[in-house]
């Protein structure tokens, strides 16, 4: 049985959505931080992670963004087979998301070009990716994601002869390094194999998965606790001022590869961490 | 913490040493990089003696509310165009962030200094801003140049004049 989803249905829970999240920390995340705070023997880390919170507290309070940078909306969209869309999913999401950064005067960070860099002044288009699957609803995975963490992001096509070890030593060094300028403490998505687009899209999507949980298989979920370990051995702690609490979790989704490669990807997100499951 | 007023004293600015938290009460300046390019490339359309500017590109207020949220955005980016602006009398930066080394070594030449403001207080920072007015490139919107007023904005120093940055003086934070 065909089931219509009205493009006005999409728009409203894009817009709710780019707003709650822009406003409100999510709230696993926030109850971390706070109990970071007792971890931590830095004072500069302890005052940090109190700032974190007091900020958290503000944006919720008066609804406004926890951050400035209410980024750029990437959304996770799962079609079912059985849905009939009014318009293409591009359309109706752009339109929540125009809505949804207007009225909750989030602010518009997207520029037509690359060079020409003239803003759009309605933070769309939204970077969508679409997967088909069985059922009758559409979820969407959206997220806010700043650049200030984006841009640390990187992509390494590794040689399959690569011991997993070197893997792991570049890429703390490289996540260790890059930290600082990603707001920590920090969510951390790896994407290993498939293709070099598959791995980077794999890094951001696997910061979905709940903060709490590692990957079943555990090969994986051990390469997550070495490199967690590694970055939280740094000294590098919330917003680089020294502290045990650099990296909060560091999760890995893989997928087969081909027999000449093993890329991987690196998605890294600030403290900032601002997302939403939708179901339609 | 240590209370500062702008415009700031160089006796004062020179004592700071990395790691001290300050408060900043004054005037200051808004900009970021397409600002920035623009002093570059089109000339400096304010006296920058003696100025602080905060790299910072705010959501836009609510009614009612004198800024959005405004919390610092990262240095690195702007450091192309730093050692112009030293070089022109600019004093003092907020941001976040590791700056390049020929940004340290202007800073030292100039005498003086780098304070970083935590990264994503956009909300708690705008509590600091009391009063804000687009000076120059109106076009640019969030990236326009602000001239603001500011009360008790918290920052720490992460390059003072001599060069001893955070980043590099982790060991021996005192």
């Amino acid at each position: 049985m065909i089931r219509t989803i009205k493009s006005d249905d999409i728009i409203n829970e894009i817009s709710r959505a780019c707003i709650e999240c822009a406003c409100n920390l999510d709230k696993k995340a926030y109850s971390i931080y706070k109990k970071c705070i007792d971890v931590e023997t830095n004072e500069n880390a302890k005052y940090v992670l109190s700032e974190l919170i007091y900020n958290a507290d503000i944006a919720s309070n008066e609804n406004i963004p926890l951050c400035q940078d209410t980024g750029m909306v990437i959304c996770f969209a799962e079609i079912g087979i059985n849905v009939h869309l009014e318009e293409p999913l591009q359309s109706s999401i752009d339109k929540g998301v125009r809505k949804g950064f207007a009225d909750g005067y989030l602010r518009k960070s997207i520029v037509n070009d690359p060079f020409n860099r003239i803003n759009t002044q309605d933070n769309t288009p939204s970077a969508i990716y679409t997967d088909i699957v069985d059922g009758s609803e559409l979820k969407i995975n959206l997220m806010l994601k700043g650049f200030g963490s984006e841009n640390m992001g990187f992509v390494k096509m590794f040689n399959p002869s690569e011991d997993v070890n070197v893997i792991i030593n570049y890429l703390s060094d490289k996540i260790i390094s890059n930290a600082v300028n990603a707001c920590p403490p920090i969510f951390v998505g790896i994407g290993i194999g498939g293709t070099m687009e598959m791995a980077a899209l794999l890094s951001k999507k696997v910061l979905f998965r709940p903060i709490d949980q590692n990957n079943k298989d555990s090969f994986y979920s051990a390469m997550e606790q070495k490199i967690k370990d590694n970055i939280n051995n740094s000294n590098v702690g919330p917003s680089g001022y020294g502290g045990k609490t650099t990296v909060i979790s560091v999760a890995i989704e893989k997928y087969p590869t081909h027999i000449a490669g093993l890329p991987v990807a690196v998605t890294i997100q600030c403290h900032a961490l601002r997302h939403k499951e939708i179901v339609i | 913490m240590i209370e500062l007023f702008t415009p700031f004293s160089e006796e004062i600015l020179c004592a700071l040493k990395p790691f001290d938290k300050v408060l900043i009460t004054g005037k200051m300046y808004i900009a970021r990089d397409q600002a920035h390019k623009r002093m570059f490339e089109v000339g400096i359309p304010i006296d920058i003696k003696n100025q602080c500017i905060y790299y910072c590109g705010p959501s836009e207020p609510k009614k009612g509310q004198i800024i959005g949220s405004a919390g610092p955005t990262s240095s690195y980016r702007m450091d192309k165009y730093t050692p112009y602006l030293l070089d022109k009398g600019l004093k003092a930066m907020i941001g976040k962030g590791k700056r390049s080394n020929f940004v340290i070594d202007s800073i030292v030449k100039n005498k003086c200094i780098y304070f970083g403001a935590i990264g994503g207080l956009g909300a708690r920072l705008s509590k600091c801003i009391k009063k804000q007015s687009i000076i120059a490139y109106d076009d640019l919107g969030t990236e326009a140049l602000r001239e603001i007023y500011v009360e008790k904005f918290p920052a720490i120093v992460i390059i003072n004049c001599i060069g001893n940055s955070i980043y590099e003086s982790k060991v021996t934070n005192e």
